[in-house]
């Protein structure tokens, strides 16, 4: 199978690969996938008091378009409000990467990824205000 | 030539059990064949004819030597799919008043898988046999399997995807005692590893001409007169082959299967020496740079060419991306394009996570030491890389046990 240029620049230079402090009341962090189908990804955010992500990690276990879908949403959501990032749908990831319609599902995993870690994020916050 | 190879595909190519390059030798030898000695072998009544006859025959009987068989018990075909799909479907059918009982193995090649499942659907009843965790079948477990019902016995001699060398002379003694015929698929052996159809007591064997250096588009089928094995064919005709496979044989091919088989037969033991060379250098290089790397399949009922590992917490697919300069295989080439976890692997017990991370690495007649070492190193170097990018890596790092994860399927 032959990959676009842009799953390859990804894969050869993954943007944002690493990792945040997952103890951290200001780091959400999704992680989905299951090892036996062949891709996990993990996805940690930061988030500013004003509720815009000012950082994200990523790492991710799976194919190239995986690993790709996976760096793209780094640079993708990061300047953005929750409610930004979580309204990113998978096809603006499949459609940057030209992913082959086997691999549609390496985007629909990034979104997922996205939408967890902003799920866990929240319920951080929401578990430090009740505690306060 | 192989300069010249080389210089249209920079990689380096380890992939020997998808298919080979054909041996220079071999193509000199085929060459005639194409155009000034162009006869149909099946003319009686002219030279062109007796001359291309006389050039198959001398393929047969090279052919016949490295197994140790007659001659007249080859019958070319176009492959070792066809082969397999003949003497399967061909002993069934030609047996079926009598006997309607086929074995096999759930690690075969799937031009035997389906073949028998064909069969099972026009009436035969199929046992498929496990394998142990080594990868071999469990020749108790054969006992007790065949039944008076019971036509044939195929059992590959050396697996594809994973190398492993089967008990084929247990296989087929027990097979001579308990009255079955013997079929071995040995498209991964024959050339590769001695074989004696007598001493093995081996009542048919598929055979391929692109595995050993050959010609694609050929390959053989040995079937057994004496003790006489039967079976009806599948393409009919001019009656050719003893009636077996009907066609007009292609004389180069065949010239070339011949010739890649004299000269496998000539260097076998030399090659085997080197393989093991091979084999031993880069799999110390690798597990002496990375921990967590499993070799699937049996350490030493195996044939040196092939060597298939897991590399625990990187997956397959971006491993090979990672490795664009090594023509390798991930799974085998004929499952490659499913995103499904090896049934090979699958069948040993290797877990999916496990499955997924597994790399299928092939060394050859014209594979080098310098080509190891390097292919080596750009394994540990990407697998490095990408278990610092990878989720499950890190967990494995921090003492987490993956299996306590609740893992969504998706």
């Amino acid at each position: 199978m032959a990959y676009s240029s842009k799953v390859i620049d990804h894969f050869e230079n993954p943007r944002n690969a690493g990792s945040l402090d997952p103890k951290a009341t200001d780091v959400g962090t999704g992680l989905v996938g299951a090892p036996a189908c062949g891709d996990v990804l993990k996805l940690q955010i930061r988030v500013n008091e004003a509720g815009i992500i000012q950082e994200a990690k990523f790492k991710t276990f799976g194919c190239g378009s995986a690993i790709a879908s996976s760096s793209l949403v780094t640079e993708m959501i990061r300047g953005k409000t929750l409610d930004e990032a979580g309204a990113i749908k998978n096809t603006v990831i499949a459609q940057e990467l030209e992913l082959p319609p086997v691999k549609i599902h390496c985007s629909m995993l990034a979104e997922d990824a996205i939408k967890a870690a902003i799920a866990d994020y929240l319920s951080k916050k929401e578990a430090g205000s009740s505690q306060a | 030539m192989l300069t010249s190879l080389k210089k249209t595909y920079p990689e380096i190519y380890l992939d020997y059990q998808a298919t080979t390059p054909c041996d220079p030798r071999v193509v000199d030898a085929m060459i005639p064949y194409f155009s000034e000695r162009f006869g149909n072998p099946h003319s009686r009544n002219h030279v062109y004819g007796w001359d291309a006859e006389e050039a198959i025959e001398q393929a047969r009987i090279q052919v016949a030597k490295l197994i140790n068989a007659d001659p007249k018990d080859i019958i070319f075909t176009s492959g070792a799919t066809e082969s397999n799909n003949l003497a399967i479907k061909g002993v069934a059918r030609f047996y079926k008043e009598k006997k309607r009982h086929i074995i096999t193995c759930v690690t075969e090649h799937k031009c035997v898988l389906d073949s028998c499942r064909h069969l099972e659907q026009e009436g035969f009843r199929i046992t498929y046999l496990p394998v142990n965790p080594n990868g071999l079948i469990d020749l108790a477990t054969l006992v007790s399997a065949i039944c008076d019902d019971t036509v044939l016995v195929s059992i590959m001699a050396v697996n594809n995807e994973i190398g492993v060398i089967q008990p084929i002379g247990e296989i087929g003694k027990i097979c001579r005692e308990r009255g079955v015929f013997f079929h071995t698929d040995a498209a991964q052996a024959f050339g590769k590893i001695p074989l004696d159809v007598d001493a093995m007591n081996i009542d048919l064997m598929s055979i391929s001409g692109h595995k050993i250096y050959g010609p694609k588009g050929i390959g053989a089928l040995y079937v057994r007169r004496k003790p006489r094995v039967r079976l009806e064919a599948l393409i009919h005709g001019g009656g050719q082959e003893r009636g077996m496979r009907s066609g007009t044989l292609p004389t180069p091919l065949c010239v070339g299967l011949g010739k890649a088989a004299e000269i496998a037969a000539a260097e076998m033991s030399q090659e085997q020496t080197r393989l093991k060379a091979l084999y031993d250098r880069f799999y110390k290089k690798i597990t002496e740079a990375l921990d967590e790397v499993y070799l699937n399949g049996d350490v030493t009922h195996r044939f040196l060419g092939n060597i298939n590992l897991s590399f625990a917490y990187v997956e397959g697919e971006g491993l090979m991306m990672g490795i664009k300069d090594l023509s390798v295989s991930s799974g085998s080439a004929c499952t490659s394009a499913s995103l499904e976890p090896s049934y090979v692997l699958h069948a040993l017990g290797v877990e999916d996570e496990l499955a997924h991370t597994s790399l299928r690495v092939g060394f050859g007649r014209f594979t080098t030491m310098d080509e190891v070492d390097t292919a080596a190193q750009i394994i540990i170097d990407q697998v490095q890389k990408l278990r610092k990018i990878s989720p499950l890596w890190e967990m494995a790092q921090e003492g987490i046990d993956i299996k306590s994860i609740q893992w969504a399927a998706h």
